[in-house]
């Protein structure tokens, strides 16, 4: 590999995105990825709106839209949320740190060739005899109840997505402890790096019950174990547990970052260093530790007995602090700013009425005793969608707006960016601010249908609309993506003109070695503090020397496949021993060969040397 | 950017009116408590929102006056403020105090919503029912009164009703809404807990509740509905009376309810029981117990309670509840065969 910019071939492009160990192109593949996802489970969410736009309606049958709703779930949660996450936290961390990569580029690979290959796994079912269909939450009683193999395609493709969720996680850790340029300390860290840290710690700690939750799964449908047999002595409240003790965690891996993204948008265009920054800080921190504290929330009716519920209302209470310090602090960072509404600062904006009411509902469903009303109903449907779409979407919608020109060198179109926001917003309060209604006047969650005469017609048909309005919105953003790329007007490296942090002051896209000497950082807002002082570039803390870079490898893509193959011959051993067995076999074999390859191989990765890097007028001085 | 305005009227109007259709049916709605139960929570649920609504004017405010006062004018550059410890510790505390308001009354009033010693003690007189749900059927036992209900509860008003809840299938959830919050039924445990049904609500409600199961269970979850007949105590001691009068099977009056019986015996018995004692453990329950289901109010829980929808019923229940677990277990009908069976079905009544 080589500076060059020349142009090349599609195949060659082809080669270099299944072969990169790059950051930088990493978050190209996890944002195309995701947002595939995102259009899939998009159209899921419209076959759901469309069946419930009307009582009674059979535009699907029972039976489909359980498999649509949960697929909705599933695919929103850990096959686009969570990837379209790490696609920024991959273009934008090691650029904040001033690093010039991440700790394991090899790795980084892994996490995303893992996620992509089990995310397709769980979308095969589509085609293979039908889609998982007790729910995203996937209750072991109704689980293990569920005919076919839709549920068999949800335990596998989990694992194999978890595994590459993890792997990310522990990489970005490491990427933080160990990488940032000098003079970056942890307390200079921006904000956004910082929820990735705390975030990649909780990935740490999140994933592993959800992988035994599901591991006990795999045996019992699998290979005949029993632990939620309850016939047997098994027991189906573990399920709950183990899946909310990685669910809940889970929903703040997803807001973190959420809140990382808008730190930076709102510091950017109010001109002013965030406000309160050590109290950010300290809240990042707490709601990741609180996190882990508040899951039995979700099982308020289980029957739990009132001391623990009353103990789980407390502790979710608590979390509303530490929340609540960071609204204000955003809202103090824009007092005497000088705010501009560019298309990131309008998601930025309307994030704040938007996550606040889902905040507040958030603290209502804490209150246990109000929650044996609202558990279940679309009140809660409601509430975590004001939470993830009005926090975290619109987190993902300003990212994408904000970091496209870092990422593809040219800026995505504000006028239709700004519409997108409009038709997004408007969209998304009428889909489900009626929803916390229809919950309250008793219209239970994952229902097909409901029956005329209660109540429930108006407001579910103008849930409908907003539907369509929020899809209006993203096929506009669609259309501004394809007209950006196709006019490719390249832009500088601080094209917002309100940079701050690390990334706006290198090249856009920066060079494959992202710095060719390691900045030297003299406070928070690193690149802010330097234009201040009237310089356009940042002062190196090294001399220009040879770069050790990581070699590309096609062995991520193998492993991955490897288990994706295994995880089919698993799934069918059963019924068709014959060639599942043999299957399995081969897929365990791809995996564990390229990984046994990887290990016996030697790779030194390669440098460039100095002279390049002097022709090259990339790179920090721009 | 008229046409924006435009939008922004439009979707102005539609939250209006959505306000407008109200709190929901007087059967149905949590925000029409009919008990004490559904009150308390209805309180905690009111408390909650006003501290909400609290909170949200503040930010409301302040977001307000930033979005007017603090907008780009000119390219000065603003001074980097970077923080107050006065303004870090008032925006820390009050929601704690906020919080503590609200907690309180919260761990109270789950304690209180936990409080089934009544049900347990020797000699109680406490009405007890045992709930076992099935894949979309709810099945009632009176244990302290020897009888036997499914799909249709039927309570005494004003007095504590106490409930051991338990699923025999997949788990679900039991909810009456406008009565109480829900308690699920695990396949693993009994679960207990308390409603009581107000007399004077349950008149203008119909003194017919909704209830509902509230936790996905399978295709047809959304349509695992039942109904709860709430009447005096006068009026449940009259009923619970005619029940134990049933001791065996009614015999049919008409000959094409006579001829239905004879149909019913032959392909039905196995799982339906038409007689309300409760002999057989609730284990034992293949199908909801049709003793008095001429005096229901609904068809499988969801049909309007005609003739008609039974014929229906029973000619495809697939249709109406699909993944039930009815169909195919009895042989196809004719449509004399359905219309014997629907009259024999509409006369199952055990009051006079």
């Amino acid at each position: 590999m080589s500076t060059n910019t020349q142009r090349k071939g599609f195949g060659s492009t082809l080669w270099g995105f299944l072969t990169t160990v790059d950051h930088k192109k990493i978050a190209i593949l996890y944002l195309i990825a995701g947002g595939f996802f995102f259009l899939v489970g998009g159209i899921e969410a419209m076959f759901i709106r469309i069946q419930l736009s009307e009582p009674n309606n059979h535009f699907v049958s029972a039976a489909e839209y359980n498999q649509i709703m949960t697929m909705h779930g599933t695919t929103m949660i850990f096959l686009a949320a969570m990837p379209l996450v790490f696609a920024f936290m991959n273009a934008v961390m090691p650029l904040q740190i001033g690093a010039r990569d991440v700790a394991f580029p090899f790795l980084n690979a892994l996490g995303f060739w893992l996620f992509l290959f089990g995310g397709l796994f769980l979308n095969c079912s589509w085609f293979l005899g039908g889609a998982p269909d007790a729910g995203w939450t996937n209750y072991a009683s109704l689980a293990m109840n569920s005919k076919g193999h839709g549920v068999d395609f949800y335990v596998l493709g989990l694992q194999i997505t978890g595994i590459g969720t993890l792997i990310g996680g522990i990489n970005f850790l490491v990427t933080i402890i160990n990488m940032r340029a000098p003079g970056m300390t942890y307390m200079r860290m921006p904000l956004f790096t910082w929820t990735t840290f705390v975030t990649s710690g909780m990935i740490l700690f999140a994933f592993p019950p959800l992988t035994v939750g599901l591991v006990f799964m795999m045996f019992d449908r699998l290979f005949g174990a029993k632990f939620y047999e309850v016939a047997f002595g098994g027991n189906t409240v573990i399920w709950e547990h183990l899946f909310w003790v990685f669910g809940h965690p889970e929903v703040y891996i997803l807001i973190l970052p959420a809140f990382g993204i808008f730190s930076e948008v709102f510091a950017m265009f109010s001109r002013k260093r965030l406000f309160g920054y050590s109290s950010m800080v300290f809240a990042t921190v707490l709601i990741g530790f609180l996190g882990f504290m508040v899951w039995a929330h979700h099982m308020f009716t289980t029957g739990l007995g009132p001391v623990a519920n009353s103990i789980f209302a407390i502790a979710t209470m608590a979390i509303g602090v530490p929340t609540g310090i960071k609204i204000f602090n955003w809202l103090f960072t824009m007092w005497g700013g000088s705010v501009k509404f560019t298309t990131p600062m309008h998601y930025a904006v309307a994030f704040i009425p938007s996550f606040v009411a889902g905040g507040v509902t958030g603290i209502m469903l804490a209150s246990a005793a109000a929650d044996y009303q609202y558990h279940d109903t679309y009140f809660v449907v409601a509430h975590f969608h004001y939470v993830i779409v009005g926090g975290v979407v619109f987190a993902l919608l300003a990212g994408t707006h904000l970091y496209w020109p870092k990422m593809f060198g040219t800026m995505l179109n504000e006028v239709l960016g700004k519409i997108t926001f409009w038709f997004f917003l408007i969209g998304f309060h009428l889909t489900f601010f009626v929803q916390h209604l229809l919950g309250l006047w008793g219209m239970p969650r994952r229902v097909f249908t409901y029956l005329p005469g209660q109540g429930l017609d108006t407001a579910n048909f103008v849930s409908t609309i907003g539907a369509f309005l929020m899809a209006t919105g993203v096929t506009i953003m669609l259309v501004n993506i394809v007209m950006t790329t196709v006019k490719n007007e390249k832009v500088s490296h601080d094209p917002w003109g309100d940079g701050r942090t690390l990334e706006w002051s290198i090249s856009s896209p920066p060079p494959f070695y992202n710095f060719k000497q390691l900045p030297l950082v003299r406070g928070l807002d690193a690149y802010w503090l330097e234009k201040m002082e009237g310089k356009d570039g940042m002062i190196p803390a090294e001399p220009i020397g040879d770069i050790h870079m990581p070699n590309s490898s096609f062995i991520p893509f193998m492993i991955s496949l490897g288990l994706f193959i295994a995880a089919f011959g698993a799934m069918y051993h059963a019924e068709h021993s014959n060639w599942a067995f043999p299957l399995m076999f081969i897929g365990l074999l791809i995996t564990f060969g390229s990984m046994f390859l990887r290990s016996v191989k030697d790779d030194h990765g390669f440098h460039i040397h100095k002279e390049e890097l002097m022709n090259d007028n990339k790179g920090v001085e721009v | 950017m008229k046409w924006l305005a435009k939008w922004r009227l439009v979707y102005l109007i539609a939250v209006l009116a959505l306000f407008l259709t109200g709190c929901g049916e007087p059967y149905l709605s949590t925000l029409k408590p009919a008990g004490e139960a559904a009150k308390m929570e209805y309180d905690l649920m009111k408390l909650s929102t006003l501290i909400m609504v609290g909170v949200i004017l503040v930010v409301t405010i302040i977001f307000v006056i930033v979005l007017v006062r603090f907008r780009r004018k000119d390219d000065r550059i603003p001074k980097q403020v970077e923080g107050s410890h006065a303004l870090e510790i008032i925006w820390t505390v009050i929601p704690i105090l906020l919080l503590i308001i609200l907690a309180i009354p919260t761990i109270m009033t789950t304690f209180k919503l936990a409080d089934v010693s009544a049900m347990d003690k020797k000699g109680t007189k406490a009405l007890v029912v045992n709930v076992r749900s099935h894949l979309y059927w709810w099945d009632f036992e009176y244990p302290g009164l020897g009888i036997v209900t499914s799909q249709e509860l039927v309570v005494p008003t004003n007095e504590k009703v106490y409930f051991n809840l338990k699923s025999l299938d997949v788990k679900h959830s039991f909810w009456i809404p406008a009565i109480g919050g829900k308690m699920d039924t695990n396949p693993d445990n009994i679960n207990k807990f308390w409603l009581e049904f107000d007399n004077k609500k349950a008149n203008e409600a119909g003194n017919l509740f909704y209830g509902k199961c509230a936790e996905l269970c399978g295709p047809s979850h959304g349509l695992m509905d039942f109904k709860v007949k709430a009447i005096s105590r006068d009026k449940f001691n009259a009923w619970v009376a005619d029940m134990k009068k049933v001791k065996k099977a009614q015999l049919a009056v008409s000959a094409s309810a006579q001829e239905g019986q004879a149909i019913f015996s032959k392909s039905c018995i196995g799982c339906h029981a038409v007689t309300p004692m409760n002999t057989t453990p609730m284990t034992a329950h293949l199908a909801p117990n049709l003793s008095n289901f001429g005096e229901r109010s609904r068809v499988a829980g969801i049909l309007p309670h005609t003739k008609e929808a039974i014929k229906d019923w029973i000619r495809n229940p697939e249709k109406y509840k699909p993944g039930n677990h009815m169909t195919g277990k009895y042989p196809k009908m004719s449509e004399d065969q359905l219309n014997a069976l629907a009259d024999y079905l509409m006369g199952l009544k055990v009051q006079q």
